[in-house]
């Protein structure tokens, strides 16, 4: 069957919010359009836009590709979608909130004790604790695919230190100096006021005792890192310091800084180091990454962290299956953006289920990220088929799987003209006294022809999102 | 306020830079007195290898000295940490650890330098290119200085930068006069001969001073003029008192920015002292190779008490 696309009708037609730009692009010179796509990367490549991409030597620095044709919104899909991020963030923090203390959703035997007992995500260390604002994941990006006109389904809530805001940005800008005059023409809503909401956000949740403007700094593992690029951009457009552990360490009770004028303390240390590198003497204690002792400065309210340790436990893929539940258990309310319907393999008639139905299914590892270890069932060949099915009954409680989605495809510039690829979206959405959610946000590419894998690290590209302002 | 690891950073960014310049300048000079008949061509790449203060791991290496070898070696190999890649390399990581310090013109020259020398040093050059090598590397560093001078605020940012290339050129400048002092003393080269022309104006180009000395000077050069220029002169932007004199200023800056002045103030400003109130025949009367090994020490430990004093080492 056809994917839903959202610029062509079948028939042929184009969209609505698709005219005004089908109406642009014919009266484009194809070869400026090329010329432009190329000016674009030079762009990327000068500013060193790069991501990296572990045990790469060749390629120890690579582009994300930039596709300039830009996936669209209308106001109105973008209302529902923010309404149903919203409930879904406030569902997540109600949860985190209730797991590190009275567990009451286990209590009402609405999930089971179980998959809480032997998860690394919980962390033991946090619970009895509240942190400053009651906040736990104040950064979050919910990764969101469409199948049809108003189809929508979360596949991913990432709760911990999600990426991608950087390209976000750095696409609008992008676009903006490439063809100003269509941004005169279509009204799109903005999304350049991102760091400086970050920095409200960040700025809002401090520790109590914290007086006057607090200190923000942003925690990155290094220029090795692969976000390192987004950790420089925002910690520079938040105008805050970008610290790494080695710049860190506790005095008189408060995580403070090495600068030239002796230390200063920070308020707010918005981390981009994993929980298991945060503090050495908590966690990992190999880590060279963190700072020793933070944690019991976190512990005493005297530092901020964000998103708060432990987060993972709301984004981890055994619980995934159970979001409809902890939704309407904290907000009273059905869940407005739907789940993709997932197979727990853990359960041996699924598990049964799951093998018999392998090659039209999407198996993932219950703690991977970033596309590594799963199999797409219908691109996989009957070897790999058969290899996987050997690890899934190895360990069934490792795996979860999903029905192949029709992911929706929008046209990419190739050589030979538009082209239709699947795409997801991840939007951003900030935590702190209220909620703010930028429109659009980050839309994942899958460049080849027919792929539904749209992760950066295995060939996926991004474009600009716009939601209209209509 | 900084973090003592970007000023950490922004101090080896730009003595890195320097080095890059400095490591191409060396080498023009050593293919200059290469030409010249009358030279001991591997003695002469052999004092290029000391000015660059590479000869020890040179001679781990290699067995001879000649111009492909070693200009290879300053130029290309990443086992030499001076070499002008390796330099552009750890120029460009610092850069990118301390990006959120640099406007983005500034980042930007350093990224497209670090590209462009990547794919120019990538292979092998032949002698025939050197020269046309050579002055990309000192293009690519000048559009460097441009981009910065021209869009960062003068701050405690850029103080850092600075202190960085003037350490750098001081401790340049003093090793390439110390390595050739013979041929300045007026015991040997009272006369003048070829040979010595040529050892003196190698001297000056390797500092890019050849033109710019006859117009403080003389057309003929003259060793004791030479050494005036490049340790007294305060007008020659790679002279020993031009050096100190731009450590001294900007370290005054910092000292009234943070309110605070640090041993490395007295420190620089006693140098300063001794390169203002002196005269050049004292220098030589007192030992010209003892006074430059002395400032040699000297701003190897000022670049210490630097680092000291704003928590960076």
């Amino acid at each position: 069957m056809k994917p839903f696309d959202e610029m062509i009708k079948t028939g042929g037609q184009v969209r609505p919010p698709y005219e005004q730009l089908q109406c642009w692009l014919d009266t484009q010179n194809p070869e400026r359009f090329a010329q432009k796509a190329r000016d674009a990367e030079n762009v990327f490549r000068k500013t060193g836009i790069t991501f990296a991409v572990y045990g790469d030597e060749e390629a120890a620095e690579r582009l994300i590709p930039f596709d300039i044709i830009p996936r669209i919104i209308t106001g109105n899909e973008w209302r529902r979608l923010s309404q149903g991020i919203e409930q879904r963030v406030m569902a997540l923090n109600a949860f985190l909130d209730d797991i590190y203390h009275r567990q009451e959703i286990i209590r009402a035997g609405r999930i089971p004790r179980e998959l809480f007992t032997h998860n690394d995500a919980f962390l033991p260390e946090m619970v009895g604790f509240r942190p400053p604002g009651n906040v736990y994941t104040h950064i979050i990006g919910v990764d969101i695919v469409r199948t049809e006109e108003n189809q929508f389904y979360v596949l991913e809530d990432n709760a911990r230190t999600p990426s991608g805001v950087s390209y976000m940005l750095e696409n609008r800008e992008t676009m903006m100096q490439l063809f100003p005059e269509l941004f005169q023409q279509i009204k799109v809503r903005p999304v350049e006021t991102y760091p400086k909401l970050l920095r409200q956000s960040l700025a809002a949740v401090a520790p109590p005792g914290c007086n006057g403007t607090p200190t923000i700094a942003v925690l990155t593992p290094g220029i090795y890192n692969s976000a390192y690029f987004e950790h420089a951009f925002l910690a520079d457009q938040m105008g805050v310091e970008l610290v790494e552990g080695s710049d860190l360490k506790i005095e008189n009770g408060k995580v403070v800084m090495r600068t030239t004028e002796g230390n200063r303390a920070i308020d707010v240390l918005y981390r981009r180091v994993d929980d298991s590198y945060l503090d050495p003497l908590t966690f990992r204690r190999d880590s060279t990454l963190g700072v020793a002792g933070i944690m019991d400065v976190y512990r005493s309210g005297n530092i901020t962290i964000a998103n708060a340790p432990g987060t993972g436990i709301a984004d981890d893929k055994a619980l995934y299956s159970y979001m409809p539940e902890i939704v309407e258990f904290y907000t009273g309310r059905k869940a407005i953006l739907e789940n993709v319907p997932t197979h727990r393999c853990s359960e041996p008639d699924t598990l049964k289920y799951v093998l018999e139905n392998l090659a039209e299914l999407v198996v993932k590892e219950v703690h991977g990220s970033g596309g590594y270890g799963m199999l797409v069932g219908p691109a996989a060949t009957k070897k790999e088929c058969e290899d996987f099915a050997l690890k899934l009954k190895a360990n069934p409680k490792n795996y979860i799987a999903q029905p192949t989605l029709a992911l929706s495809t929008t046209p990419i510039m190739t050589e030979k003209g538009l082209a239709p690829r699947h795409v997801d979206l991840r939007p951003f959405v900030l935590v702190s006294d209220r909620i703010r959610i930028t429109p659009g946000g980050l839309t994942r590419v899958a460049l080849k022809e027919g792929s539904l894998v749209v992760n950066s690290s295995q060939g996926g590209g991004t474009k600009d999102t716009w939601v209209l302002d209509d | 306020m900084l973090l003592g690891r970007t000023a950490n950073g922004l101090y080896w960014m730009f003595r890195y830079i320097e080095r890059a310049e400095n490591m191409a300048r060396l080498i023009d000079a050593g293919l200059r007195m290469a030409l010249t008949k009358t030279s001991d061509a591997p003695e002469e790449w052999s004092s290029v290898l000391m000015s660059a203060g590479v000869k020890i791991g040179y001679d781990a290496k290699y067995r001879e000295y000649n111009a492909s070898l070693v200009s290879d070696f300053l130029l290309r190999d990443l086992s030499n940490p001076s070499s002008v890649m390796s330099c552009v390399e750890t120029a460009r990581s610092n850069a990118r650890m301390v990006r959120t310090a640099l406007t983005r013109e500034a980042w930007e020259s350093v990224n497209e330098t670090w590209m462009i020398l990547k794919s120019t040093l990538a292979s092998a050059i032949p002698e025939t290119d050197l020269p046309r090598v050579l002055d990309q590397i000192k293009r690519e560093t000048a559009i460097i200085r441009g981009a910065f001078h021209g869009t960062m605020l003068r701050n405690e940012i850029f103080n850092f930068a600075r202190l960085g290339t003037f350490i750098e050129r001081a401790d340049n400048t003093a090793r390439i006069l110390d390595v050739k002092y013979y041929v300045l003393l007026p015991s040997i080269s009272y006369v003048g001969t070829t040979l010595d022309n040529f050892q003196w104006e190698s001297i000056l180009r390797s500092v890019s001073a050849h033109r710019s000395y006859r117009w403080v000077y003389d057309v003929e050069y003259n060793p004791v003029n030479i050494a005036d220029y490049l340790i007294l002169n305060s007008r020659m932007p790679r002279s020993l008192n031009f050096c100190y004199s731009n450590i001294v200023d900007n370290l005054k800056y910092l000292a009234s920015d943070y309110g605070k002045r640090h041993e490395c103030h007295d420190m620089s400003e006693n140098i300063m002292t001794r390169l203002e109130n002196n005269e050049i025949r004292s220098i030589f009367d007192n030992g010209l190779h003892e006074f430059l090994s002395d400032l040699i020490y000297q701003t190897n430990g000022l670049g210490s008490k630097i680092a000291e004093a704003y928590n960076f080492d």
